[in-house]
């Protein structure tokens, strides 16, 4: 009786490899990262082993799960710059509250500093609807002031790092690295929240098309807290794998993976715009990553170029996927 | 001996993608002529006008200005042919004084202040910024700066709509004169008084098209509403009576509006709105229909007046109490209500998750039934349901309403659901709300195609400058009655209308 | 004199602010004089320029992340430039580097515009690439500046006729900056490039039916904030005597002082006075933090905090004019 305005006309092989990209992303998406693996197998004979495959995904995990808070945050249209913060902050503490606490305690304490990013993120963007990348801009100015004052309070103290965090952070059982045992059930969960669960729905929706959650009777601002402290928190879990994979507690620990984590979720296929996307993607946009830096390495490509072209592929990407649901 | 005109327009059309915006419109306005442009919602006249001046490219037709062959791909250009608009809404750049904003546009000042003068403003300070100007004198302002440029063709698209009297009959006024120095008017207006006291022709838009030019003389006011109607008028009245399943006598009143005022554009408007009936509201462009169901809905709140939810006052502050109160509100605009990107199935669950209370896990299988049902109840075609992009308009509108469905809402408010989809869906849909209306379900219904109003309405509320105009049965709003009390026209000419409706379904 | 207050009502009030900051400075440390407002200035000047750059795309109705990333690639270029050359050939790297500046902040425009992609997702991805070329130019702090060049922004201007002790009040620097933002500034002002940079921001509708050139005045905007970024650029340059990759904290100082400014985050209402009075005020916060003897990164938090007030205030405010 109706008919459907696209799908009754004949499409052409242009309009149709790009419905399959938008319906598929993950197929090309991992083709790219066998290319960029047998590229870096080319160029360098026998670096793809079981050893350079468990660092990889050891260097990936982090990254990952950095890059799970910003696709969240991303379904919605926003940015959140202040994850590295959040997880530094989580990172240092960790490392010198341990000296005189239980690691339990110390961990629980470490934690309180991202919780409070996340909230006033989440107020700042969800009640005065400031916009998310500068509002997240400034806590993480803010975040990186305080753990300066933080930092002179505990010089003396030295630091340490948990054994249960260095054993997560750095070991191997069976060729796997221990940090899967973390990885594993957060993006379990990340995937299930945002699949099977309504905040997940509220947050493809909104991204989406934030008029229609209003319709619909969504309060936004609820929304945008739960998911900023969520986001807020994942990143300071992520900050206690890290300190204990790098072992150095330094006020800018995280602070080189944040936009990296853009990078992996622009690439996994969320769009910046919102509405579209999900962690899948990302994962593998984590790895991509992760052995696109080894390949620049293996190059010799100096750190400004990686920026460059952290910087170009989001403008590429962002403005394909513009075209591509232009089209339509 | 004929003139040759100043400005004709021939074959002009526009197509967005696939849907035809202007088929083939034609305007011709001779020197010292003023012309009207008339048409009914939708018609194609603001299409016509945006590319008269340059504000979007024609797809196909040809545009002279005395004779010359234009290319307007620009204002700028269309100003440089010597066609000046004055739009519906200001054009002054908000947060800029008046002496910049004649500046930006080039425009003497000289002559602009004498101009305002003779409009009756005397004392405008050219300090002030545009956005502190009431929007009555920006309009009047607007006016003046299109005249100082000494423009070969004006084109004022509803010029009086918001201006007080006084200022009207000043600009009408001015207009006249503008005539009389060889140069040419193109009017837009809703108000026949007006186009009868002012214009020479009228030239008469449907579906896109050209249909008629006409001379403007005594009575043919029923012309134009039979231009502007076409064959429709005939279809209109054998269109079956829907009061007749009505059910039940004693309605009780679900929703009672008094009084309510919305800004500037709804101004006092009350009704009842009673279950089990559909009540279709009929009104031209902005006359205050959009404040209505956005104050209905939640999601504007009234700056005067009641609204009363099965006896209760309330006052909502979010759409979430309207919802909680049972009231859904379907928006014309389909990209409002959609989140285009998400599945039918999401599309339509979407209300199940929003209270904080049911952010955890979905279950599938309750969620399933209850979008299944809808689904199935509105026949929606899901073969392309990962997208709700990918559907056709009907079905991405059937969508829209299958979520009140799925949610159980005891009011629906529809603002015109009909919009650009096709005829098979627009039967389906008419018939789900009569249904709805059986179950004792009460909706509010406003249409720009006025036929819908004897398909699927109990009684049609006419609103014309933010009031109630009239409240008419069923029985007797057909199409000429509901033009004729839309443009603010008295009810007691009806049975003139009903001849002129009569012989022109034969005489065309 | 009621029209100025109420047009300039927020720059006049900020002038208050500044003059009892002042006050309040003299009195905290009674041996404030000339040389803490030098050097006051000099601090200011990078930051000054951040926001002059921020305050166009702003106007214009748009946002630029890259200001600072602007500043870091013009100033290490500048930097390396001049590291080793004669005294003469600044003369050819100061226009240089202004030029670069103008062309790199019209590609972002043009981006913007071609693209179609959002302004603040464009600059980002260009606040990526230049901070790369940034380093890429320079990997680690480096490089020199001419002589003439660091003189500039340093002692005072001696104007015969007036004695020391008000002269001593006009640093060199304060010159400096008034001269470079009043040679683009005014002209544009005055100009209908400049009434169209107001028209966009104010609404591109309106401003299309005016016959205003959209796209164009666009890009034009984001080049001149291009230009002022490589004005910043210099400033670091001139003052460190070095140049230095990694951004320096001027983005959200000039987002905050564009917003403390009374420049709308929206688009069309402001100008540069405000934001620049508004700089000089954040900067006399924290000299008076300082000068309290308050723990420098205790006034790091102090001022971030400022700043993320003033924004969500000025989101607020936004908010608010849109709904009503």
């Amino acid at each position: 009786m109706s008919i459907s305005t696209v799908s009754g006309q004949p499409a052409s092989p242009g309009r149709r490899i790009r419905r399959f990209m938008s319906d598929y992303p993950l197929v090309p998406l991992i083709v790219l990262l066998l290319l960029l693996v047998l590229v870096l197998q080319t160029l360098s004979p026998g670096i793809v082993n079981p050893r350079w495959l468990g660092n990889t995904v050891k260097f990936a995990i982090p990254l990952a799960l950095l890059a799970g808070c910003q696709t969240m945050v991303m379904l919605t249209g926003g940015i959140d710059l202040s994850v590295g913060t959040a997880a530094t902050m989580a990172g240092f503490i960790v490392a010198t509250q341990s000296v005189d606490n239980p690691h339990g305690v110390a961990m629980a304490i470490a934690l309180i500093p991202a919780l409070v990013i996340g909230f006033v993120n989440g107020i700042g963007v969800g009640v005065f609807r400031v916009h998310p990348l500068i509002m997240t801009l400034g806590t993480s100015l803010i975040g990186v002031g305080c753990l300066q004052v933080y930092q002179r309070t505990v010089i003396s103290s030295g630091t340490k790092y948990p054994d249960f965090l260095v054993w997560l952070g750095t070991g191997v059982t069976w060729g796997f690295p221990n940090a899967l045992v973390l990885f594993i059930p957060v993006a379990a969960l990340l995937i299930f929240i945002q699949r099977r669960t309504g905040f997940g729905r509220l947050l493809y929706a909104l991204g989406d098309n934030e008029r229609a959650t209003r319709l619909a009777g969504v309060k936004y601002w609820q929304v945008i807290l739960a998911l900023y402290m969520l986001c807020s928190l994942l990143a300071g879990v992520v900050g206690l794998l890290y300190v204990g994979l790098i072992k150095a507690a330094s006020l800018s620990l995280a602070e080189p993976l944040v936009l990296p984590s853009v990078a992996a979720a622009v690439i996994g296929g969320t769009s910046i715009f919102g509405g579209r996307g999900g962690y899948t993607g990302t994962i593998v946009g984590a790895l991509i990553l992760t052995v696109l830096t080894t390949l620049l390495t293996i190059l010799q490509m100096p750190e400004g170029a990686r920026r460059i072209l952290f910087g170009a592929i989001v403008l590429l990407v962002t403005a394909a996927y513009l075209r591509i649901i232009e089209d339509r | 001996m004929t003139i040759s005109p100043l400005l004709d327009a021939t074959g002009v059309a526009k197509n967005y993608g696939a849907v035809a915006a202007l088929r083939n419109a034609a305007l011709s306005v001779l020197p010292g002529e003023v012309h009207a442009l008339m048409g009914a919602n939708g018609a194609g006249k603001s299409t016509l006008v945006k590319i008269l001046t340059g504000a979007i490219p024609a797809s196909a037709g040809r545009i002279e200005v005395r004779g010359r062959a234009h290319r307007v791909r620009s204002p700028a250009d269309a100003r440089r042919a010597g066609l000046v608009p004055v739009y519906q809404e200001p054009s002054l750049i908000p947060d800029l004084d008046i002496l910049s904003n004649l500046r930006l546009t080039r425009t003497p000042v000289e002559p602009f202040q004498e101009w305002v003068r003779e409009l009756g403003v005397p004392d405008l300070d050219l300090r002030e910024t545009a956005r502190d100007v009431p929007l009555a004198i920006q309009r009047v302002l607007d006016l003046a700066r299109a005249l100082a440029v000494e423009p070969d063709i004006l084109l004022l698209d509803e010029m009086t709509a918001a201006l007080p009297a006084n200022l009207a009959e000043r600009v009408l006024d001015v207009v006249r004169r503008q005539s009389r120095s060889g140069r040419s008017v193109i009017f837009i207006s809703h108000r026949f008084v007006e186009i009868a006291a002012l214009c020479d022709r009228a030239t008469v838009l449907r579906d896109g098209e050209t249909v008629g030019v006409v001379d403007i003389e005594a009575g043919v006011e029923e012309r134009i509403v039979e231009l502007m109607l076409g064959a429709k008028v005939e279809k209109a009245r054998r269109a079956p009576s829907a009061a007749e399943d009505g059910g039940a006598p004693s309605r009780s009143t679900r929703i009672a509006v008094r009084n309510l005022a919305v800004g500037t554009k709804l101004r006092d408007v009350s009704f009842d709105l009673k279950n089990g009936e559909v009540a279709g509201v009929v009104a031209l462009e902005g006359q205050g229909q959009d404040e209505l169901f956005a104050a209905l809905a939640g999601s504007v709140r009234p700056s005067a007046g009641t609204i009363e939810v099965d006896g209760e006052a309330v006052r909502f502050a979010h759409p979430v109490e309207a919802i909680e109160a049972g009231i859904a509100y379907v928006p014309g605009d389909r990209s409002e209500a959609l989140a285009m990107k998400q599945s039918v199935r999401e599309n339509i669950a979407l209300p199940f998750s929003a209270a904080f209370r049911n952010w955890g896990p979905i279950s599938r299988r309750t969620e399933g039934v209850k979008v299944q049902s809808a689904i199935e109840r509105l026949q929606i075609d899901t073969r392309a349901q990962r997208e709700v992009q990918r559907l056709s308009g009907g079905n991405q509108q059937k969508v829209t309403i299958a979520r009140w469905i799925a949610a159980d809402a005891r009011t629906i408010l529809c603002f015109d659901p009909t919009r650009g989809i096709d005829v098979g869906t627009k039967q389906e849909i008419y018939r789900l709300l009569r249904q709805l209306a059986q179950q004792g379900k009460s909706i509010l219904y406003y249409t720009s195609e006025l036929e819908e109003v004897g398909l699927v309405c109990d009684r049609a509320i006419v609103i014309f400058g933010g009031k109630v105009v009239d409240i008419l049965p069923v029985e007797i709003a057909d199409e000429p009655a509901l033009t004729r009390a839309a443009y603010g026209l008295p009810r007691d000419a009806k049975a003139g209308v009903h001849a002129g409706a009569q012989t022109g379904a034969i005489a065309p | 004199m009621s029209r100025f207050l109420r047009n300039n009502g927020w720059v006049t009030g900020l002038f208050a602010l500044l003059i009892l900051l002042f006050i309040a400075t003299k009195i905290i440390q009674p041996s404030y004089g000339q040389g803490d407002f030098t050097s006051l200035v000099r601090a200011v000047l990078p930051y000054a320029f951040a926001v002059a750059a921020q305050t166009v795309v702003v106007i214009a109705g748009g946002i630029d992340l890259s200001v600072a990333a602007m500043m870091a690639l013009t100033s290490v270029t500048a930097a390396s430039m001049m590291a080793g050359a004669s005294e003469e050939y600044a003369l050819f790297v100061v226009p240089f580097v202004l030029a670069m500046g103008l062309v790199l902040g019209a590609i972002n425009g043009i981006l913007i515009v071609v693209s179609r992609v959002p302004d603040i997702v464009v600059t980002l991805a260009t606040l990526f690439i230049l901070q790369g070329a940034a380093l890429l130019v320079l990997d680690a702090p480096g490089g020199g500046a001419a002589e003439w060049l660091r003189g500039l922004i340093l002692g005072t201007l001696p104007i015969p006729g007036l004695p020391e002790s008000i002269t001593g009040w006009i640093p060199n620097a304060l010159v400096l900056l008034v001269v470079a933002l009043c040679t683009v500034w005014i002209p544009l002002r005055r100009s209908r490039l400049g009434l169209s940079i107001y028209a966009i921001g104010s609404s591109d509708l309106a401003a299309f039916r005016s016959g205003v050139p959209v796209a164009r005045t666009k890009i034009i905007a984001y080049a001149l904030a291009g230009l002022f970024g490589a004005m910043g650029g210099l400033s670091l340059t001139m003052s460190t005597g070095i140049g230095a990759p990694i951004p320096g904290p001027y983005l959200l100082a000039s987002v905050a002082a564009v917003v403390l400014g009374g420049v709308a985050l929206g688009g069309g209402r402001g100008g540069l006075l405000g934001p620049i009075v508004a700089v000089f005020v954040l900067r006399l916060v924290r000299t008076d933090l300082t000068l309290l003897a308050i723990d420098p990164n205790v006034t790091a938090i102090v001022e971030g905090s400022i700043m993320v007030a003033v924004v969500m205030f000025g989101a607020y405010i936004t908010m608010r004019s849109r709904s009503s």
